[in-house]
């Protein structure tokens, strides 16, 4: 039988900066999940009238929900960077002979983005 | 899994990843501002009344919420996997089954609307 290289099957991950951001990554979606959720609620309470509206705003605010928040707000910035950053390998594109440079397709994401958010910040009237 | 499936599975997958990243940013900095206390405007009652309440704004609703939760169940699972947990059907159905009741809750929400 060929030699197998025995590999931890729970902390591989700890063996190489890579696989560490990768796991990272991954595990970041538990607050992406966590806030569909949050926005699940949300689409409830509308649908509730405009008593269930007001006690879920007024659970937003309290002190370990808003702790919550702030952590899935930062966390689900930090998701969204590591996703565009990927962009480049996920989606090559080539033009001719050549593969158009990564920075430009991450690049385009970025600024995507960003302005999306700014319209969607001015619609809201945060802006 | 069929290679139809598999398609269709992964452009889900995709849809998922790619609508969270340009979106949940943005809207969990304006939970958040309504969370320290001063909902933005969006975050009335009859605004988000009138922005759920048409076919349009239903329908984004239901992809965003719907798509994200696939999207965190199966890379949760896969995670989960890696981190050396052998429990595969126990997290497929936790997760996947989260997802579905999502799925079909927020339909019977936004139809309420």
């Amino acid at each position: 039988m060929a030699y197998v290289r025995p590999v931890s099957t729970t902390t591989w991950y700890l063996k190489d900066r890579n696989y560490f951001i990768h796991m990272v990554n991954e595990l970041t979606s538990f607050f992406v999940g966590a806030f569909a959720l949050i926005l699940l609620w949300g689409i409830g309470a509308v649908a509730g009238g405009p008593e269930a509206y007001q006690s879920f705003l007024a659970s937003l605010t309290g002190p370990g929900m808003r702790l919550f928040l702030w952590v899935t707000t930062i966390v689900i910035f930090y998701h969204a960077i590591a996703w565009f950053k990927v962009t480049p390998k996920a989606m090559p594109v080539q033009k001719g002979e050549e593969f158009v440079p990564g920075s430009l397709i991450a690049g385009g994401h970025y600024v995507v983005w960003v302005v999306l958010t700014l319209i969607v910040l001015f619609l809201a009237g945060v802006l | 899994m069929a290679k139809v499936n598999k398609a269709l599975f992964w452009s889900l997958f995709a849809a998922g990843g790619t609508l969270t990243a340009f979106l949940f940013p943005v809207l969990a900095l304006i939970v958040l501002i309504a969370a320290n206390g001063t909902p933005p405007e969006i975050m009335g009652f009859e605004q988000m009344k009138g922005l759920l309440g048409n076919w349009l704004g239903k329908l984004v609703a239901f992809g965003i919420v719907s798509l994200a939760l696939w999207h965190a169940a199966h890379r949760l699972r896969t995670a989960l996997h890696g981190l050396g947990l052998r429990a595969d059907k126990l997290v497929s159905l936790v997760g996947y089954g989260i997802a579905l009741l999502g799925t079909l809750l927020s339909a019977y929400y936004l139809l309420q609307i």
